[in-house]
């Protein structure tokens, strides 16, 4: 294990106890925000991504670059309609079962068996779309 | 509004939010989850998308990083939730039709509620929160209409 895979782990720790702990590995409580009965999920959305912002913010000011070298970058992507597309079919999926990617691999750590399925699902229609992208744009 | 409280999500939001920021300032990596399928699929498929640069050079963190967050998941359940193992009672092929579009939409989009939701957001992507706005929206359409259609929980 290198040094990089060290910290993703320990990282990940945080990150899946923190959604275990909201509740977002139960795919019912992610559809009772979906249909407007518990809004909470907000919380743990807004609260995640200004903490990122802080460190993502903050980090690149106290440091020179990250502790296993390279640099500070910001996550963003060019806008296409393949995104736009992407997100409304996902928000289709995500509207079906109450899983995203995060909380559904976390959920493993609850003991949901059932999840299993759905993270099998998932590298499926990651497999598709990979091979439908491949065939547009065979290189 | 909040018939939980708002105590555990925002715990737990802060919680995720100290885990990839902690990532973000040890490693300079967004700790994103739906490439994980992709990058994962990549020891296995040939095709010259699976085989891109990137994520071969991602693939190995992206594992730690799930590896991680089942832990997390698991320590969780097994200190504060008492040692309860939890099942969905989410009927199986929900899950099923559900994942498939969730893998395949977070692939083409680029990213999902980790993604465009966590660092998208916070890294001020304007991109990203057009994704956000779609995918709850469209989420919300969905669940609610197949609440309608009677089909629980």
């Amino acid at each position: 294990m290198n040094l990089k895979q060290v910290f993703a782990l320990l990282g990940g720790i945080l990150f899946g106890f923190g959604l275990a702990l909201s509740g977002m590995t139960r795919q019912e409580i992610v559809l009772s925000f979906l249909t407007l009965k518990d809004l909470g999920l907000i919380f743990v959305l807004g609260g995640a991504a200004l903490i990122d912002m802080v460190a993502i913010n903050l980090a690149p000011r106290f440091l020179k670059k990250p502790f296993t070298g390279g640099e500070f970058k910001r996550r963003t992507h060019a806008l296409n309609k393949r995104i736009i597309i992407g997100a409304a079919i996902f928000g289709v999926g995500w509207g079906i079962s109450g899983q995203c990617p995060g909380s559904a691999v976390a959920s493993i750590g609850t003991g949901n068996l059932p999840i299993l399925i759905g993270v099998t699902s998932m590298f499926i229609g990651a497999y598709v779309q990979g091979v439908l992208a491949n065939r547009a744009n065979p290189k | 509004m909040f018939p939980l409280g708002i105590v555990p999500y925002l715990a737990g939001g802060i919680l995720v939010g100290l885990g990839v920021g902690f990532i973000f300032v040890s490693t300079g990596l967004h700790a994103t989850q739906s490439s994980f399928f992709d990058t994962t699929l990549s020891y296995f498929l040939k095709r010259p998308y699976f085989q891109q640069r990137e994520y071969l050079d991602s693939r190995g963190w992206r594992i730690a990083l799930a590896a991680g967050m089942i832990l997390g998941a698991l320590i969780c359940t097994v200190t504060l939730f008492q040692g309860v193992f939890y099942a969905t009672p989410v009927q199986w092929w929900r899950l099923a039709l559900g994942g498939f579009l969730v893998g395949f939409g977070t692939r083409l989009s680029q990213g999902c509620t980790s993604g465009h939701g966590i660092s998208g957001l916070a890294s001020l992507s304007t991109t990203s929160l057009y994704a956000v706005i779609t995918f709850i929206l469209v989420g919300i359409i969905t669940a609610t209409i197949i609440q309608a259609a009677g089909v629980l929980p």
